[in-house]
């Protein structure tokens, strides 16, 4: 099987339906599981009470949040340097589900703020630089939308892409290099967790389950760009009626 | 289990509007983008 194939949109475009469905379950099982684990496994934290509850959507949102910058990212370059079609389709895709991640991840650092600081919002390293990968989604969405030739859409906003991606190291490590109010990670690659075992399990549930909500929508939004942008192929025409 | 009835579940401590307004909204986010899909299929 050449699975090279699957690098031109008409033969990614029924595929991509069907690995949606599988992702859309998995996000449903996942999201069930984590959210069981976190309220009804997970204990109460001792300095936080309640409140803590909040991490288990608030850093998986977060983590998305960086993460699909970086996949936008590459995926923008590849389109810019291969100039490979599907490649900057998928850009494209993955820029509204990462602002909604980000947004998501800005709300309900707020909530979880206002009890814990006192302040729904601080300027501070970590806030202000998610602020700003919030404003970078939305130029990056805001650039492609202002050209109406896709193809230089696609060149143009890779490049406001790839000048971005500084932003996400910042973010990752504005806790270490400056003094945040916001708590240093509890889940590193290198140290052991500081948290307990359940709620560590659920925060990870629930992060696979944004993982596949996320690859879920993002293979539904590709779809429907593949369907704006090759509107006049004649094999789009031909699936439409199965499709 | 840590909750005592369902009125305890959703006062979440005291801390219930900041639990619930959390999850709420991120919930709506998740139902509008899928919804927007939808639409334009």
């Amino acid at each position: 099987m050449n699975i090279w194939k699957y690098s031109s949109p008409q033969y990614f475009y029924p595929l991509a339906k069907k690995m949606a469905t599988i992702f859309f379950v998995f996000a449903a099982v996942f999201t069930v599981w984590g959210l069981y684990i976190g309220f009804f496994v997970a204990p109460t934290d001792f300095q936080q009470g309640e409140s803590y509850r909040i991490i288990f959507i608030h850093v998986p949102a977060a983590w998305m949040s960086m993460l699909i910058y970086l996949i936008m990212s590459f995926w923008a370059a590849i389109g810019l340097i291969m100039n490979t079609r599907l490649s900057s389709m998928m850009a494209h895709a993955l820029a509204p589900t990462g602002a909604l991640m980000t947004f998501v991840a800005l709300w309900t650092g707020a909530f979880w703020g206002r009890p814990t600081w006192g302040a729904w919002w601080v300027w501070d390293a970590r806030l202000t630089s998610e602020l700003i990968l919030l404003f970078l989604y939305i130029g990056y969405m805001a650039l492609r939308a202002s050209i109406e030739d896709p193809r230089r859409a696609d060149r143009a906003s890779a490049i406001l892409a790839l000048v971005g991606v500084v932003n996400v190291p910042i973010i990752y490590f504005s806790v270490q290099w400056w003094n945040t109010l916001h708590q240093g990670a509890s889940v590193s690659l290198t140290k052991s967790p500081s948290m307990a075992t359940s709620m560590l399990t659920g925060m990870l549930v629930m992060a696979l389950a944004f993982w596949m909500y996320s690859i879920a929508v993002s293979l539904i939004r590709v779809r429907r760009i593949i369907r704006d942008r090759e509107a006049n192929a004649a094999w789009l025409a031909e699936s439409s009626g199965a499709q | 289990m840590q909750w005592e009835s369902i009125a305890d579940f959703f006062a979440m401590g005291g801390y219930g509007l900041y639990v619930w307004g959390s999850y709420i909204v991120t919930a709506l986010c998740v139902v509008f983008e899928i919804l927007d899909l939808k639409k334009n299929r």
